[in-house]
């Protein structure tokens, strides 16, 4: 009966972690959608983005690689049940997060403010960097969402296969988030000139 | 031994089910239920409703092109300031149109179609007891009743709602002084629209999920219904569109609201430079048509899962050509990706572009024509039953090839600059998405209805709704094609204002008496429907005679759809009419073993021990034919 049981559960879940990566199929097609118009956008005439990127944002980008091995450290920690080392890596993981939060609100500052740079623009090839690092950034409010539920999990008494049901949610969800940024960025840096 | 453990546990489990159901109250049951049947019935009857104000809404806007001079006074008493005088403020008549096409588009044709039958049929034709997330399910209602109430709530603003056409192009629709249509009615409306989107994504993360991972033990996905390939592959079209409209919606809210310039660039208003520099319009555009083309198919394509499964079934004959249906299907879904640039020949577009596009559109005429001879092929000389869903299923093939065809000239770049923006558009895709869509969602709720509300639907009034409706949309298409050959603009509002409209006058008024006629029919359909659902006969379990597993469920509607076990599904769904078997169908959950006299050598293709067994009992039957 106990088999029986796993077996149930396992078919649950299934569908569900399915559900997760669907999502972030979307999540995908919308920022290729975004990168597509400036693409489309930068191609007219005097279009060019002409922005150096802000310093910050090489920060805040390796904080967020760096937050990506403290999560995949979590869930080791998660499937090996220790507890405590999953908690401290899960808190880890989102201090980071909101370190590049706090970042990319840093650079917006250096840009519009340093810069001159605003969002409010002639040359919407500018107001997009303002546009990929916003979406993104609410994709990153998503994701410190999941890692709350995740940590809330090792407060309490979890039955394993939800708390590694948890984890695996919330670490698809931030290692995706992760690669958006980084895939941002590059683009940004590409485009620069 | 190990067997019957699982069985008891399942019949276990099924009891444990049953208490729940009966402990279910109002609340649960009927307004925030999570079953897949309840929920398919809420977006079925929400899209009525909604198609039936945007039906109403069509209707007011045609007095206005049949009888452009002239005063009803009722109209003052009915719509207030909107019609001063009797006669309708031009810029609520462009409000008029807009709401018209988004209703009919997105609220009816898909909510109202996909989340009607994907809800209704997936869990039931795959053999699942409900979908992968019946929360989120529950929510995708929910979001989309949320963004019909602020849809209809743009009514009541000072300015009335959105007046931009329902493709909200800029600048009309990022200047919220560019028209009273352009304020707040564009503002609730993209509300509305982002609480839309929300939903379907919801829904298709569902219909996905559940096809992918909770089909029935032997379901393989060669052996899956018409109607859930098309589902699934409408449910992926979705998924990948609507970011893509949620992005350029995105970047609108910004220039309506924040000041940016992505859409806009030299403004006038009453004389006063704007401020805003550099942006494209072409670039709204460019994102709005990579989801409104995938759109139009999402429209299409659960009708078309619906009318084959329809046709099967009322011809007695296996659909013609099962698998050259699913390529066509998915060919439609990846060309539809790579045609959006059609919208937008006249835009200025690269001439090599251009012709591009134009080959992809028109290598989309073949999968659809697959389709098309596919369906007249299973109709020919079959046992034709015309109930009412199977003529609502003939009409829209005839409605797909009649919008079809001119789609060959609208999707031609040259021929596209004469007739863009007349009303040989109007025309086509009035046919092609409008009334083929629609006459597959009438067959799919003729057909299931026994299935939703376990009573049949009168089928006199079906007959009276069915050819009302199919000469009434006749009637009113087709003079419009010629309207658009003599270059008659869409969307205007008075044709005795100028000179070379004039004489068109006649046959609006024609074409509006016409709109009237099939307006009146579908009082026929409201009240059959709302009768029988109440009053109708009780329907037995398979009225239809059908193969796929929904008939096997119960007719009254129990939570977990099998009171027992699901069933196994052994065969493909479409074993109508099949040699040496004593009736005309055989249900997907019918094993081999039972149906001895009717099957053939390629019913085991994969199956070496099947095919051994068949062929040892063919011998013996021949053996024994010998003796006697």
């Amino acid at each position: 009966m106990a088999q029986i049981q796993q077996d149930k559960n396992k078919l649950n879940l299934t569908p569900r972690r399915f559900n997760m990566w669907i999502f972030i199929f979307t999540s995908f097609m919308f920022f290729a959608a975004l990168t597509s118009a400036f693409i489309v956008y930068s191609g007219g005439k005097g279009h060019a983005l002409n922005v150096i990127m802000p310093q910050v944002f090489m920060f805040s980008t390796a904080a967020i690689v760096l937050s990506s091995v403290t999560m995949f450290l979590a869930s080791q920690a998660a499937r090996r049940l220790q507890v405590a080392k999953q908690r401290t890596f899960l808190w880890a993981t989102f201090v980071l997060g909101i370190i590049f939060l706090i970042a990319q609100i840093y650079g917006w500052y250096i840009l519009t403010f340093r810069m001159g740079v605003y969002f409010s623009n002639p040359n919407a090839s500018q107001s997009f960097i303002y546009v990929f690092s916003g979406m993104h950034l609410l994709h990153i409010l998503a994701g410190l969402v999941l890692l709350i539920i995740s940590l809330v999990g090792t407060y309490r008494n979890t039955p394993q296969a939800i708390n590694l049901f948890r984890m695996e949610m919330g670490s698809i969800f931030w290692h995706f988030v992760d690669i958006i940024w980084i895939y941002l960025y590059v683009f940004l840096l590409l485009n620069q000139n | 031994m190990s067997t019957l453990q699982v069985q008891s546990h399942g019949v276990a489990h099924h009891d444990h089910d049953h208490e729940h159901h009966h402990n279910e109250t109002f609340l649960t049951k009927y307004i925030f239920s999570q079953d897949h049947k309840m929920i398919a019935r809420q977006f079925l009857i929400t899209g009525i409703i909604m198609a039936v104000i945007a039906m109403i809404l069509s209707i007011l806007f045609r007095i206005q092109l049949a009888y452009p001079d002239k005063a009803f006074p009722l109209l003052e008493t009915l719509l207030g300031r909107f019609a001063p005088g009797g006669r309708l403020d031009t810029n609520f008549y462009l409000s008029l149109v807009t709401i018209h096409g988004t209703i009919m588009v997105f609220f009816v044709l898909t909510a109202g179609l996909s989340g009607t039958f994907s809800n209704l049929l997936i869990p039931y034709q795959l053999g699942a007891r409900d979908m992968a997330s019946p929360f989120m399910n529950m929510l995708s209602y929910w979001f989309f009743f949320i963004a019909s109430v602020i849809m209809m709530g743009s009514f009541f603003v000072q300015k009335g709602p959105a007046g931009p056409g329902w493709t909200i192009y800029p600048p009309l629709s990022a200047l919220p002084k560019a028209m009273p249509g352009s304020g707040e009615g564009m503002t609730l409306w993209l509300i509305s629209m982002v609480f839309f989107i929300a939903s379907q994504l919801m829904g298709g993360i569902n219909y996905i999920s559940t096809i992918l991972n909770m089909r029935t033990k032997g379901m393989d996905l060669w052996k899956m219904p018409l109607t859930i390939w098309a589902f699934f592959l409408t449910a992926v079209l979705g998924l990948l569109a609507f970011p893509v409209l949620v992005a350029g919606v995105v970047l609108l809210i910004f220039d309506r609201s924040f000041g940016t310039s992505f859409y806009l660039s030299d403004i006038v208003i009453n004389n006063q430079q704007m401020s805003f520099e550099g942006g494209s319009p072409i670039l709204f555009q460019h994102l709005f048509w990579f989801l409104g083309h995938p759109e139009v198919y999402i429209v299409i394509m659960p009708a078309m899962g619906l009318v084959s499964e329809v046709m099967a079934t009322n011809s007695r004959k296996p659909i013609f050509g099962y698998h050259a249906m699913v390529y066509s299907l998915i060919g439609i879904t990846v060309l539809s990706f790579i045609v959006w640039g059609h919208h937008m020949f006249v835009t200025g577009m690269n001439p090599f572009l251009g012709g591009v596009f134009m080959i992809t559109t028109l290598i989309i005429a073949v999968p659809s024509a697959v389709k098309t001879f596919n369906w007249l092929a299973t109709l020919w000389r079959g046992n034709i039953r015309f109930t009412p869903a199977m003529l609502f299923s003939i009409g829209f093939v005839s409605f797909f090839i009649s919008g079809g065809l001119t789609g060959i000239f609208l999707g031609n770049a040259a021929l596209d600059i004469n007739l863009h923006d007349t009303y040989f558009v109007v025309a086509h895709f009035h046919l092609v998405m409008g009334s083929a869509a629609i006459f597959g969602m009438l067959a799919g709720v003729y057909h299931w209805f026994p299935k939703m509300f376990g009573r049949m639907i009168g089928e006199k009034l079906g007959y009276l709704h069915f050819w009302l409706t199919f000469i009434g949309a006749y009637l009113v298409f087709f003079p419009m094609h010629f309207m658009g050959l003599d270059g008659v603009p869409r969307r205007y509002y008075s044709f005795t204002e100028i000179e070379s409209l004039k004489q068109w006058v006649s046959v609006n008024t024609f074409v509006t008496w016409a709109a009237i006629m099939s307006a009146l029919a579908q009082v026929a359909f409201l009240v059959n429907f709302f009768y029988s659902i109440f009053f109708g006969k009780k329907a037995t379990q398979n009225p239809w005679e059908s193969t796929t597993l929904e008939w096997t469920t119960p007719v009254e509607h129990i939570h977990g759809n099998w009171p027992g076990e699901i069933p196994t599904v052994y065969r493909w769904p479409y074993d109508y009419s099949k040699p040496g078997h004593d009736t005309d169908f055989i249900p997907q959950d019918v094993p081999f073993s039972q149906t001895l006299t009717s099957n053939l050598p390629h019913d085991f293709e994969d199956n070496p021990v099947g095919l051994e067994e068949h062929k040892n009992w063919v011998n013996t039957q021949k053996s024994n034919e010998e003796v006697k």
